[in-house]
């Protein structure tokens, strides 16, 4: 009978197969690194030595796995290791870049740079970073101003609104091209917009507060965006249901829901536009009194005076380059820290 | 409170899309009405349309006319928000709204109206719209928790609760116990027993055991082929529908012969 044949050729099928044993990746590890310092040794450079080891994985394990394992686990093994690789490359340099700040600037910083300007009363007067620190906080917190209502608003507009009409798209066109342009256009559209209207040579805070708006609302728009899109339209159409109008129902409903990922999105652009340099330059002046005046006289932020104090050059203005780019990592940092806990805080909870 | 329905002539679209064809009706006040019919046939479309909820979508419209207390639902002078404050919906999927608490969901459709009230006067509300909707030996020690927390059948209770809690005179249900286990769709069809005395109901629902338990009356909606509009094959009392209904489509659809 076929079918007895049938089922008497299923029952063999082998369900075992061979498997290295569990040390075999960190075996072949070991091996891989001691091959790689031989090179180094016999006088190549350290990146032929990583380079020769990282080879020496790659093949030697998924070749080893082949012989034992067969193809699949052999390709599984070849693509675990790929992903690990493109991790390490991602990393390194992330980390070299926070080693090299934290190692050196981390000796220049003590409350005597935290809490004094670079501006010198006595020849003896010791200097900080005061100013940048007020600076860029003030800088920032004004294009934050500017950008978070309009953001907001016209991402709500796209979405509850737009109804993807000729409007919103265009709308959408121009914000995606808005965050493409390079931070030196939004610095001269700043500029000429206040030279236009003050006059030549005018410079404040409010100049860059308006440069980095620029750049800062199409994140806004953009994050906003997403957030509110992901609101379910079940929430609408039960608060409609229950006599409510569109306007109380986005105020009410929509954007408490979507508040946790909005406000994350807003605490993200402006870590992103914190670190900008070249539009401050061009309108917002540099500073080494402390201004706390938004509107009149040059205001320097942290991006700033690392550039002016790195062209200086001498040792100590490296020093506090370095001191200032810490403080500065460690201010976004902060705001992205803030930022998980305020999108932990107004998440929709449960239970 | 509760009105009856006068839908005379209503052709329903999307867009150049004539959903819905022709239907007259009248919903009696008092009483469950019950629409069946196989998918894509309108029935939801037909719900949606009596409180003007339909329109939300781009491009749709309604021809014809739905009176209600008189007043036809579809005149240039009427509000849309006004006519869902009196025409309230309960959907398909439980939505409670997630960023609100059980008692601040029963009282959503007063607060989103920004309605003032007393802390006592809320309270009644709550509790009155809670026990209305079976819900309040569940949840009244746990007013303040989130409502997203609750089983799914509690959860529709919730949006039941918070339908009833803004006293409309009709209330709408749109498939809401597809999403429910049978001990939930048995809680939630004896609240609708004992809405009825007090709301005109009408329900959409896929399960004909469930349309010949719950209503006074029943439509049957149809299609004639894919990409025909839907239309409105018979509309009796449910009694007379499940025993002896005057159309064969209807007796085929009711007793599975459909074809």
């Amino acid at each position: 009978m076929s079918t007895f044949e049938e089922v008497e050729s299923r029952v063999h099928v082998p369900l075992t197969t061979p498997r290295l044993p569990r040390v075999a990746p960190i075996l072949v590890g070991v091996m891989a690194v001691a091959l790689g310092g031989l090179v180094v040794v016999l006088g190549a450079s350290i990146f032929v030595g990583v380079l020769a080891a990282a080879v020496t994985f790659l093949v030697a394990l998924p070749g080893w796995s082949y012989g034992v394992e067969g193809r699949r686990a052999a390709v599984d093994r070849l693509m675990t290791a790929l992903i690990w690789s493109a991790f390490g490359v991602a990393v390194v340099p992330l980390v070299s870049l926070l080693w090299q700040v934290v190692s050196s600037g981390i000796e220049r910083i003590d409350g005597t740079f935290l809490t004094y300007s670079a501006f010198r009363t006595q020849i003896d007067q010791p200097t900080g970073i005061y100013h940048a620190i007020i600076g860029t906080l003030m800088i920032t917190l004004g294009a934050a101003l500017i950008s978070v209502p309009i953001g907001v608003l016209a991402a709500i507009y796209l979405v509850e609104y737009g109804n993807k009409n000729r409007l919103s798209r265009s709308i959408t066109f121009l914000v995606d091209v808005m965050t493409g342009i390079p931070s030196i256009v939004a610095g001269l559209f700043a500029f000429a917009l206040f030279t236009l209207m003050f006059g030549p040579a005018y410079v404040s805070g409010f100049g860059g507060s308006v440069a980095l708006s620029l750049l800062m609302i199409p994140i806004v728009v953009r994050a906003t965006e997403e957030m509110l899109m992901l609101v379910p339209s079940d929430l609408r159409e039960a608060s409609y249901a229950l006599g409510t109008p569109k306007w109380r129902t986005i105020m009410k409903v929509v954007i408490p829901t979507a508040l946790g990922g909005i406000l994350t999105g807003i605490t993200l652009a402006i870590s992103r536009i914190i670190g900008e340099t070249a539009p401050l330059l061009l309108i917002a002046g540099a500073a080494t009194k402390t201004n706390f005046n938004l509107f009149d006289g040059g205001m320097t932020t942290l991006p700033v005076y690392i550039y002016t104090e790195r062209l200086d050059g001498s040792d100590e203005a490296k020093l506090n380059a370095w001191g200032a780019a810490l403080v500065l990592i460690v201010i976004v940092m902060l705001l992205n820290l803030v930022a998980r806990l305020v999108g932990r805080l107004f998440a929709p909870s449960k239970g | 409170m509760a009105r009856s329905i006068d839908v005379s002539d209503v052709n329903i679209y999307y867009g150049d899309f004539l959903a819905v064809q022709g239907v007259n009706m009248t919903i009696r006040a008092r009483a469950v009405t019950a629409f069946i019919g196989p998918s894509g046939c309108g029935k939801s479309t037909f719900l949606r349309s009596l409180n003007r909820m339909h329109e939300l979508i781009p491009g749709a419209r309604v021809e014809g006319k739905i009176v209600v207390d008189g007043q036809d639902l579809y005149d240039a002078n009427i509000d849309p928000v006004a006519v869902r404050r009196q025409i309230g919906m309960v959907f398909q999927r439980p939505n409670p709204f997630p960023t609100m608490s059980i008692y601040d969901n029963v009282l959503a459709g007063n607060k989103l109206n920004a309605k003032r009230m007393k802390k006592s006067e809320a309270d009644a509300i709550v509790e009155k719209s809670l026990r209305g909707a079976n819900l309040w030996n569940e949840v009244k020690d746990r007013l303040n928790k989130p409502g997203m927390g609750l089983s799914g059948g509690q959860q529709q209770r919730l949006c039941i609760a918070r339908a009833i809690a803004v006293e409309p005179q009709v209330l709408l249900m749109d498939e809401p116990c597809s999403a429910l286990d049978p001990i939930s769709t048995s809680a939630i069809e004896d609240l609708i027993h004992e809405l009825k005395s007090d709301y005109t109901i009408v329900i959409v629902t896929h399960n004909m055991q469930q349309a010949a338990r719950v209503s006074d009356e029943t439509g049957f909606f149809n299609l004639k082929a894919t990409g025909e509009p839907g239309h409105l094959v018979e509309f009796n009392p449910t009694t007379k529908m499940f025993a002896s209904p005057d159309n064969p489509a209807t007796e085929a659809y009711i007793s599975g012969r459909f074809g």
